[in-house]
C-alpha cells in the first residue's frame, strides 16, 4: 500500500516548520512519530500535498517538571521516553501508568505523546489522561505567536482539533498542583495494540488525606473521550472513603456511552469502567496510606 | 508500473519526472545510498532496493511487527516509516545479526529452543529481542513477553520464542563474563 505522492520537507527549526505549514495553505500534515499518520496515508484516508517532518528539529524530545511542578512534554517526546522514565511516576502517576499501555512496544519507540493528542482519535489513551489532568496544548504560529489551549477545547471532534493550518503543537503542559499528584490509568484490551475495550484515567490532587481536585477521563466508551465530571466531583473533599469511591464508580459508569460490539456488550463495558475506577482508587490508597 | 526507488548512481528525478531524494543509510555497519521517492517505505527500500529480504512485510498496517528493524538501536516497524527518514541514521536488519562464521546468540537460541515454526515473524522477533537484551541483559520471562508483545506469531509459537530469548540472554551474559 502506498500513500499518494507528497512533497517532503524536513525543517530543522520550529519557525521553518511553521513557515512551511503556512505556505502549504492547509494542504500539509506534520509528521512526528507517524504511527497513526503513515497508516492513514497508506490507506489514503489522508493525502497531504506536503509532509512536514519535524523529526530533525532538535530540542523537542523532552519531558520535564518546571520548578513549580508544571509538567512539559515536547512535541518529539516518544511514548517509550515516558514509559522508560525513572522520574515520571513521582511527578505524574497517571501519565506513567498510561505510557506502557499505549499501542505496542515497537509503536511506542516512534509514536509521540503530542502527536497522539493532535491525531484526536476518540479511542486514544492520552486524550483521557489529558482530560483527567486538565492538560493543555501549546500551539505556535507565525511570528512566534503562541497560545495555550485546554485539551477539552483542543479536540473539536473525531480526528479534528482547533489547531490552525499554520500552527504547530510544540508542547503539552500539565498544570502544577499545590498538593500531591495521585492517580492511575487502566485499560482493557483484547490483545496488545488493539483499541481499548474500555480505559479509565484518574488524576487526583491530594492534600494530606483529602482529595482537593479530581479528574476522570474515559477511553473507548463513547464517540469521543468522555470527561466524567460528576464522578470526579464525587471524590473532591473526601478521604476516598468507600461510599465516595462507590459513588464515583457508579457515576463514571453512568456517563459512559459504550456500544455493544465485538469487544463486548455495552453493559459489560460500563461494568469495566466502574471496576477500573475502584481499582485505581484502591491503588491510590495503597500508595498513599495517609489517604484514608 | 514505475519504480519508487532508483538504484545508485544518482539522478535528480526518476524516469517519469518525479522528484527523488538521495538518502545515505548506515545498514548493518555499511553505508549505502539510494535515490528514493519520499513515499517509499523503509521496508521496501530494504527489501527491494538493497535486497535485504530478511525484513518481512506482513500486515502492512502497523499491527504485526514482522517488518521490525532497529533504527538507531530502537525497534521500529519499517512499514511505518519512510525511507527518506532514515537518511543519516543507522539501521540493523536481521542480516546484521550474524557474522560470516557465527550465528548471533539470539539466532542460536531460536534454533536450539525451536523458537520458530514457519519463520515469517522470526526476523522481527529477533530484532525486538536484541533491543531488549541490549538494554536489559537479564530480563524476566514477563519482561521478555512484554518486549515481544508488538510482534505477532501466527503459528502461536510464543512459548518457545520466549524460551529462545531467555536462552540467548543467558548465553550473552556468560560470554560477556568470560570475555572481560
Amino acid at each position: 500500500m502506498y500513500p499518494s505522492r507528497f512533497d517532503y520537507q524536513a525543517p530543522s527549526t520550529v519557525e521553518e516548520a511553521i513557515a512551511l505549514l503556512s505556505a502549504a495553505d492547509g494542504e500539509a500534515k506534520v509528521l512526528a512519530g507517524g504511527q497513526s499518520l503513515i497508516p492513514m496515508m497508506k490507506l489514503r484516508f489522508a493525502s497531504p500535498k506536503t509532509l512536514v517532518d519535524i523529526n530533525n528539529i532538535p530540542g523537542l524530545d523532552y519531558h520535564r517538571a518546571d520548578a513549580d511542578g508544571t509538567y512539559r512534554i515536547g512535541a518529539l517526546c516518544r511514548h517509550a521516553d515516558l514509559e522508560k522514565s525513572s522520574t515520571l511516576a513521582a511527578h505524574q502517576p497517571t501519565v506513567a501508568a498510561a505510557a506502557p499501555l499505549v499501542a505496542d512496544p515497537i509503536v511506542r519507540t516512534r509514536g509521540t505523546f503530542v502527536g497522539s493528542v493532535c491525531h484526536a482519535d476518540p479511542q486514544g489513551d492520552w486524550a483521557s489522561v489529558m482530560v483527567a489532568l486538565d492538560g493543555r496544548i501549546v500551539a505556535q504560529g507565525p511570528g512566534g505567536r503562541q497560545r495555550t489551549i485546554p485539551v477539552k477545547e483542543f479536540v473539536a471532534g473525531p480526528f479534528q482539533t482547533v489547531l490552525a493550518t499554520d500552527e504547530l503543537a510544540v508542547e503539552a503542559v500539565i498544570p502544577a498542583v499545590a498538593g500531591t499528584r495521585a492517580g492511575g490509568y487502566l485499560k482493557l484490551e483484547r490483545r496488545v495494540g488493539d483499541f481499548a475495550t474500555a480505559g479509565v484515567a484518574v488524576a487526583l490532587e491530594l492534600v494530606g488525606d483529602v482529595v482537593r481536585q479530581a479528574g476522570i477521563g474515559l477511553t473507548g466508551v463513547g464517540a469521543a473521550t468522555i470527561s466524567a465530571d460528576d464522578a470526579a466531583a464525587a471524590l473532591v473533599n473526601t478521604t476516598l472513603d468507600p461510599d465516595s469511591v462507590e459513588n464515583a464508580a457508579r457515576l463514571a459508569a453512568e456517563v459512559s456511552r459504550p456500544r455493544s460490539d465485538h469487544r463486548g456488550s455495552a453493559d459489560y463495558k460500563r461494568h469495566v469502567v466502574a471496576t477500573f475506577v475502584r481499582r485505581i482508587l484502591a491503588d491510590v490508597k495503597r500508595v498513599h496510606p495517609e489517604a484514608a | 508500473m514505475t519504480s519508487l526507488f532508483e538504484e545508485v548512481p544518482p539522478s535528480t528525478s526518476s524516469n517519469d519526472g518525479v522528484p527523488v531524494r538521495r538518502v545515505e543509510v548506515r545498514i548493518n555497519g555499511e553505508t549505502r545510498a539510494a535515490d528514493v521517492e519520499p513515499r517509499l517505505l523503509l521496508a521496501h527500500l530494504l527489501r527491494n532496493g538493497f535486497r535485504l529480504t530478511g525484513t518481512h512485510t506482513g500486515c502492512d498496517t502497523t499491527n504485526c511487527g514482522a517488518c521490525t528493524v532497529l533504527f538507531d538501536g530502537q525497534p521500529v516497524k519499517s512499514c511505518t516509516m519512510f525511507a527518506v527518514q532514515a537518511d543519516g541514521h543507522e539501521v540493523t536488519t536481521v542480516e546484521g545479526l550474524a557474522t560470516a562464521s557465527e550465528l548471533h546468540p539470539i539466532q542460536e537460541g531460536f534454533k536450539d529452543e525451536h523458537g520458530l515454526q514457519c519463520g515469517f515473524c522470526t526476523p522481527g522477533m529477533m530484532l525486538s529481542a536484541k533491543a531488549l537484551l541490549d538494554e536489559n541483559p537479564d530480563p524476566t520471562e514477563d519482561e521478555v513477553r512484554w518486549a515481544l508483545s508488538g510482534n505477532l506469531c501466527r503459528c502461536t509459537g510464543y512459548q518457545n520464542i520466549v524460551k529462545a530469548v531467555l536462552w540467548a540472554a543467558e548465553k550473552l551474559r556468560e560470554s560477556d563474563g568470560s570475555g572481560s
